[in-house]
């Protein structure tokens, strides 16, 4: 649905401020009287704490206060749930153990907070830090997944028989039947490691509490304002309305930044109220590598059930999920794998189950992409695995099993991580999977490319890799859409930004309904003094779900203009239309009424106004969908192994999408970018590396590498489709995880096809070159 | 992230420097670019009571010719200006490329030549190459100086001969001889990264294309710079051929280097790097000799 702005690549509005460095980041706010947080951490991952002593750091000149979990008394108890337990499903299981402010008697993972120092600065807080002591008690540690279900292992909740977090059995058709119906069944076991967020910005907080008022004022770096002022209000006996959550501009957000009950929004907010004084505390990098939540390590039993020809009959999948010391997020991320596994193929059977594991390492939360990345890659691998077993092309059997473009809707069987039935709306995979062929040009490649360079003892290797993205789920978003006397329009949002365009895009959609210069609507999110509802940045949902509101608030905004238009310029609404910032009459240019004019005529300061009529050029709308919009697509990787070093050298990647509507193309291109480049950083530099301890290795960008710029492929070519969503009125789908999805997947395959007269076959991500390097050893049975 | 308390001093004469260290003690430290340094303090790794801050130090910016046709580089000499100092370019080729290879323009900017040697981080750049190229140091304390060899300054990982006291002001490279060539070989995780394994190579070669000389230096594999004795033992005298080179390789990949396994490379990987990265290092060092 193409109007002026929307479905155009217009440049983005916040872009000249931000390079120009006239907005405010967390850290450039300074308030009078501020005070500042550290917290001292756990070194242990699994240990009793005998006791804290804090007196020497109570000494030290200009440090307010340091408490321990003792000086907050029943302050301290488990945070709540950030997302509900999946009652839908049946036969789940579940434990929550959310996560406590500060540990009291016991710390679960290292960089858990023992105590917290309020200080004049945060090089003084920090000082007073190193002159705390703590006696522990080293218990041992819970690191290994499914050794932590066996029995006899240590407990991280000593108050639970096992550690055992959850467990979720689905299965459409039957596993059982399809066994009996296959020629060939392939079993393989494969691990997925953990990945941080790494948002360039971390995480923080500034609380000031203003006593006479009554208020409390919170500017945090968070995804989701609403639930940071509801938890926030509820622990400190406030109304919602004394409590105003504010996001300045953010560094990025990539999932973390949504969890809004970890120790330092629990404590500064109580601390601020106590001391009556504003606290900042910023998280350095050490802090958010060991204590901001990141993402997963599963380890993955997988058997595929096929016929000769390559049909697939059935899969089964049964996993084991890390959920690290607590579960405040439930199942998000397992339920998404869970449901994103077989989502692009015909699998008539298809059985899934999973366990969610305590162990000592740090809070498993939603880091883009969100487990979606797993159940891709375990089907790719087992598809492949497939192929290398039956004699056939990679390329082949994907072709025979891609879900039909006729199929939709398609009902899965399968509940997701909003707890309804996974239905696919709308979709053309085959179209996608054939699109990225050509873009990569594959069959030239594999017949004349390919041979020639390994003629001359060049490595190249192919790959491709089809994926889903179920995007935009519920509960609901809102917006509200004034008009004001200037003419311009202010649309507001509970919907929080981290630099994902926003300010663009939503004012796209706003422009095209109220006929105004796009430049002249001013896009607000992330403030609850402006909007009070909604869930929060999270699954891809914001265009979808809030663009929606936002499109819902100002066609009804449009509705008024248009009826009061028609009294003023006495003409029938049929006959008016909105443009240039005016409402005229379509046929008489000249007969019109400016915006701003009309907004003032609709909020009468005397005189008498129609019942039922409601002031303003103003609406709010709110809009949730019954069940997400899926994204698909499918993407291609060409690559170079040194055939000595096993460096790998990424010459061309392809990608092709399908997100329904782009509301703006080239913002979707960079979602994809950016997305993409997580997806390298996955498949083969990112990794969260916890010893046997459950020390954490890789607490620096020293060791935990991140793709940077150069590490990019040298062409990347992106494709596009349009299959609109018959879920929303603009047919939107959402993109912000697609381009991390695929990418393990077909880097995995890619890299096995240039060593393929090693016979080399990979059942992990993360393939760095020593990895490749040792797999290539194995495989030569060395 | 933030330092632990500590004082702070900036002279602006080397004698002022030195006066300020001898007076300090163990208790003072040099700050040169503070690439590595501050870091280490922000960790609070690194708990030095006093700097010693050498930026407002003019004397200790410069690269200077010699009359033997080497160069002088001043300590504080920022790796971005040997990097693009056309004169290193024409008497060493490998530095600025060696140089190239130390993390990101914003660190180089910072960072300096003498820092890197004084730091004596095993995985780092410029130590090798002073080993390879058969550097002096000068180094100086109130009321006296020294000179010491490359080859005799670094005593372990991030140890080296300097005394508290002390500071290195000079780095002396005498000139390549006739007839060589030099190569260097690195493989890291990505681009700006500390090696994983790496090597330099410079070799002599007499008119007839024999071996007159083979300083192969690896490093980020040992405690310190390796300086090879194998390469000179089977090379001198002898025609480079790839059986030779390859026996090399082969020597010091199993005999002359200790890799460790660390979270991104098994030790048998790195060993397997060094004999590649010898074979191809030696191969392009000689191709080069003229
Ligand atoms: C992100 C990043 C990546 C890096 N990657 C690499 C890399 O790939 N390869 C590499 O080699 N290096 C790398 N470095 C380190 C960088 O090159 C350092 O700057 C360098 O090793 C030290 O030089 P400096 O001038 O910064 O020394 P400083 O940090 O100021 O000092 C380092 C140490 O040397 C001592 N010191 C310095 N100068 C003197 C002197 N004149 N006399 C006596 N003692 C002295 C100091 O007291 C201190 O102990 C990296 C640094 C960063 C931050």
């Amino acid at each position: 649905m193409a109007g002026k702005y929307v479905h155009q690549s217009i440049l983005r509005l916040e872009d000249p401020e931000l390079i120009t460095a006239r907005v405010q980041f967390l850290d450039d706010i300074k308030l009078p009287d501020m005070l500042h947080a550290a917290f001292k951490r756990s070194d242990y991952a699994h240990a009793r704490i005998k006791s804290i002593d804090v007196s020497e750091a109570r000494k030290l000149p200009g440090v307010i206060g340091v408490y321990t979990a003792e000086d907050f008394g029943d302050y301290v108890k488990p945070g709540p749930l950030q997302v509900p337990p999946p009652t839908a499903i049946k036969g789940a299981t579940y434990v929550a153990r959310t996560t406590m402010p500060i540990a009291k008697d016991k710390v679960r993972y290292a960089g858990e907070p023992v105590a917290i120092v309020i200080a004049e600065s945060r090089y003084i807080a920090e000082d007073a830090c190193d002159l705390i002591y703590v006696d522990y008690e080293p218990l041992e540690a819970v690191v290994d997944l499914e050794k932590a279900l066996q029995p006899g292992s240590p407990l991280v909740h000593e108050d639970l028989p096992s550690n055992e977090a959850g467990h979720v059995r689905q299965e459409r058709g039957s596993w059982e039947q399809a066994v009996k119906e296959a020629d060939l069944v392939i079993k393989r076991k494969f691990f997925i490691n953990r990945n941080a967020g790494a948002a360039l910005e971390n995480r923080g907080i500034i609380v000031q509490w203003d006593k006479h008022a009554k208020q409390m004022t919170i500017w945090c770096g968070t995804q989701s304002v609403i639930a940071l002022r509801n938890q926030t209000a509820a622990r400190l006996g406030l109304f919602e309305s004394q409590v105003r959550v504010i996001t300045p501009n953010m560094g990025g957000g990539f999932g973390p930044k949504i969890n809004t009950s970890l120790p330092d929004d629990a404590l500064i907010t109580y601390l601020a109220m106590k001391l009556e004084r504003p606290i900042k505390w910023v998280e350095d990098r050490r802090e958010n590598f060991l204590a901001t939540t990141s993402e997963r390590d599963q380890v993955h039993y997988c058997e595929i059930a096929v016929k000769r020809d390559g049909t697939i009959v059935g899969l089964k999948d049964f996993f084991y999920h890390n959920s690290g010391a607590y579960n405040p997020y439930m199942m998000t991320v397992p339920l998404n794998s869970q449901s994103h596994t077989v989502t692009n193929y015909r699998v008539p059977n298809f059985l899934t189950e999973f366990y969610m594991v305590f162990t000592n390492q740090m809070i498993v939360t939603p880091v883009r992409g969100a487990g979606r990345q797993y159940g891709v890659f375990v089907m790719e691998r087992m598809l492949d695995a497939a192929a290398r077993e039956l004699g056939m092309s990679p390329v082949e059997i994907r072709r025979k099993n891609l879900l039909p473009a006729n199929a939709y809707p398609y009902y899965t069987n399968i509940i997701g991580q909003d707890f309804v039935e996974g239905v696919l709306d709308s979709g053309d995979y085959p179209s996608a999977f054939e699109k990225t062929l050509e873009l990569i040009e594959y069959d030239r490649f594999v017949n004349e490319v390919q041979p020639k360079l390994r003629a001359q003892g060049k490595k190249v290797g192919i790959g491709v890799a089809c994926f889903s993205e179920g995007t935009g789920v519920g509960p609901y978003e809102g917006a509200r859409v004034t008009v004001g006397g200037n003419g311009k329009v202010v649309a507001s949002t509970g919907y929080t930004s981290q630099g994902q365009a926003h300010y663009t895009t939503f004012a796209q959609i706003v422009a095209d309904q109220l006929g105004v210069d796009v430049k002249d609507v001013k896009i607000i999110t992330g403030d609850t003094g402006y909007f009070g509802w909604g869930a929060g940045t999270f699954a891809s949902r914001g265009i979808t779900v809030a663009g929606t509101a936002t499109y819902m608030a100002a066609q009804k905004v449009r509705q008024k203009a248009l009826k009061l238009a028609s009294k003023i310029l006495e003409a029938p609404e049929e006959e008016l239309e909105l443009a240039d910032g005016v409402v005229r009459v379509a046929d008489i240019p000249s007969k019109f009424i400016a915006l701003g004019d009309l907004a003032n005529l609709a909020n009468p300061m005397r005189g008498t106004m129609e019942p039922g009529t409601e002031p303003g050029l103003e609406a709010v709308a709110y809009y949730g969908p019954p069940y997400g919009a899926t994204g698909a697509g499918c993407m291609a990787i060409i690559l170079e192994v040194d055939p000595e070093t096993m460096q790998v050298s990424m010459e061309k990647m392809a990608m092709v999408h399908d997100c329904g509507t782009p509301v703006n193309p080239m913002v979707v291109d960079g979602q994809i970018h950016g997305g993409i480049q997580m997806g390298i950083g996955d498949a083969f530099y990112e990794e969260l590396i916890y010893d046997e301890n459950g020390q954490l290795l890789t607490a620096s960008f020293m060791d935990y590498l991140f793709p940077q710029a150069t590490d990019m492929p040298k062409k990347l070519v992106l494709g596009h489709m349009e299959t609109p969503s018959p879920l929303n009125p603009l047919g939107i789908k959402g993109v912000g995880e697609a381009g991390a999805i695929p990418v393990p997947s077909a880097f995995a395959q890619a890299v096995e096809n240039a060593l393929q007269d090693t016979g080399v076959e990979f059942d992990r991500d993360t393939l760095s070159p020593s990895r490749i390097f040792t797999y290539v050893q194995m495989a030569k049975g060395a | 992230m933030k330092p632990a308390p500590f004082e702070y001093y900036a002279p602006t004469s080397v004698e002022e420097a030195l006066a300020t260290l001898q007076n300090l003690g163990y208790d003072g430290k040099v700050l040169a670019g503070g690439q590595s340094l501050i870091p280490a303090m922000n960790f609070r790794m690194a708990r030095p009571a006093a700097l010693v801050d050498l930026n407002k130090i003019k004397e200790l910016f410069y690269i200077k010719p010699t009359d033997d046709g080497g160069l002088a580089i001043g300590t504080m000499t920022r790796d971005s200006v040997v990097e693009k100092d056309p004169l290193v370019a024409e008497r060493f080729p490998i530095v600025p490329y060696v140089v190239k290879h130390i993390a990101h323009p914003q660190i180089r900017n910072r960072g300096t030549f003498g820092g890197a040697i004084a730091h004596a981080d095993p995985a780092a750049q410029i130590p090798a190459l002073s080993v390879a190229l058969q550097a002096r140091f000068l180094v100086r304390k109130q009321g006296g100086e020294r000179w010491v060899n490359a080859e005799e300054f670094f005593m372990g990982p991030f140890m080296t001969v300097l005394e508290p006291e002390e500071m290195l002001a000079e780095v002396a490279l005498p000139p390549m001889a006739k007839g060589s060539g030099a190569s260097y070989q690195q493989v890291s995780r990505q681009k700006g990264g500390y090696a994983q394994a790496a090597v330099i190579s410079v070799v002599v070669v007499d008119e007839n294309k024999r071996c007159k000389d083979a300083r192969v230096v690896l490093f980020s594999v040992g405690e310190t710079p390796i300086l090879s004795q194998a390469a000179r033992k089977i090379l001198m005298g002898n025609l480079p051929t790839p059986e030779a080179i390859a026996e090399v390789a082969e020597k010091i990949s199993k005999e002359e280097v200790d890799p460790g396994t660390d979270i991104h490379g098994t030790a048998e990987y790195r060993r397997h790097l060094v004999k590649v990265l010898v074979r191809r290092g030696l191969t392009e060092a000689f191709e080069r000799a003229k």
